[in-house]
């Protein structure tokens, strides 16, 4: 198959020197007419229907890590929950009306000693259901290479620097379970609401390569 | 591909394009209605070997890989692939425009 239908170089700017991004006017690419190919035999066959694909992309929209903050505020004020969390990761996301899928959904929690960080080395599986699409980033060669192995180095180009006597728990996903991070609680968070919780986890912070903001 | 040296992590992201959202859609209703699984995802992806990494965007090694567990699968041929290709090349030189919007 043609790997060579690039049109041109991703390093170019555009006049108002931004680097040009893919979209509906660029030119027709082989991968592209692929797509469009199988999707209108799929509908032609009636295996699916149009309306059903855009309804798809309309629900994965929807998803952010937005979803995975509420989830994560709520362990941090209740007790019970986060237990609940920690044992059957699935079951808690769907208590709080998040839909997690087939797949098996586990929590891994950071402590004062131990921090986790989440990959997928093979391909690019993510906590799809409950934090959105993945980052670009996360699926990168870079990243899936070298967080297995040399995890600190990776974390710190984060801005990630952990104390050397912290633990670092690598999870490597697989086709049927994925992780989540459940951040610890910043300190000096005690007064606050669960809302207010919530806007302090950011997405880097459940996946482990980063951890939540701190109240201002 | 894990363990492997490799440089920095490239950070920049991107919006998806509409086209990638359609694939992403593709692979969860396929999947969804039992044509093929996450696994056979994978078992294509991997056998496109680490050079598809260099020389393939995300979404496109997906959507190959996803042509590939659907013809295996019998959804469709790959003769009705190519004529259906051909015509949508045909109708103009976009994505808008070959994909009727």
């Amino acid at each position: 198959m043609p790997h060579d239908h690039h049109d041109h170089s991703h390093d170019e700017l555009s006049p108002s020197g931004h680097p040009y991004r893919q979209d509906n006017d660029e030119p027709l690419t082989y991968w592209q007419t692929m797509e469009i190919a199988m999707r209108e035999l799929l509908i032609e066959k009636e295996i699916t229907t149009a309306a059903e694909i855009t309804a798809r992309i309309e629900e994965m929209d929807r998803r952010s890590p937005a979803d995975g903050a509420a989830v994560i505020a709520r362990a941090w004020v209740d007790p019970e929950y986060k237990a609940h969390l920690l044992a059957d990761g699935s079951a808690a996301c769907k208590a709080m009306g998040f839909e997690p899928g087939v797949l098996r959904l586990i929590a891994v929690e950071n402590t004062a000693d131990v921090h986790n960080v989440v990959v997928c080395t093979l391909c690019s599986c993510y906590p799809r259901n409950l934090l959105g699409l993945p980052p670009d980033w996360y699926k990168t060669r870079a990243y899936r290479s070298r967080v297995v192995k040399e995890p600190r180095k990776v974390l710190a180009e984060f801005g990630l620097d952990l104390p050397d006597g912290m633990t670092v728990r690598v999870h490597d996903s697989t086709a049927d379970m994925r992780y989540v991070v459940l951040p610890a609680r910043p300190e000096g968070t005690e007064g606050m609401s669960e809302a207010e919780l919530a806007q302090l986890i950011t997405r880097d912070s459940m996946i482990g390569t980063g951890v939540p903001k701190t109240p201002t | 591909m894990g363990g492997q040296d490799a440089g920095q992590v490239p950070r920049e992201g991107h919006d998806f394009a509409l086209w990638e959202k359609r694939v992403d859609a593709l692979m969860v209703l396929c999947s969804s209605k039992g044509y093929f699984t996450v696994d056979g995802l994978r078992r294509v992806l991997e056998d496109m070997g680490e050079e598809s990494f260099e020389t393939m965007t995300y979404y496109e090694r997906w959507i190959s890989s996803i042509n590939q567990n659907m013809v295996e699968a019998g959804a469709y041929s790959l003769e009705e692939l190519g004529t259906k290709m051909a015509e949508i090349t045909a109708r103009g030189e976009t994505y808008g425009e070959a994909s009727g919007g």
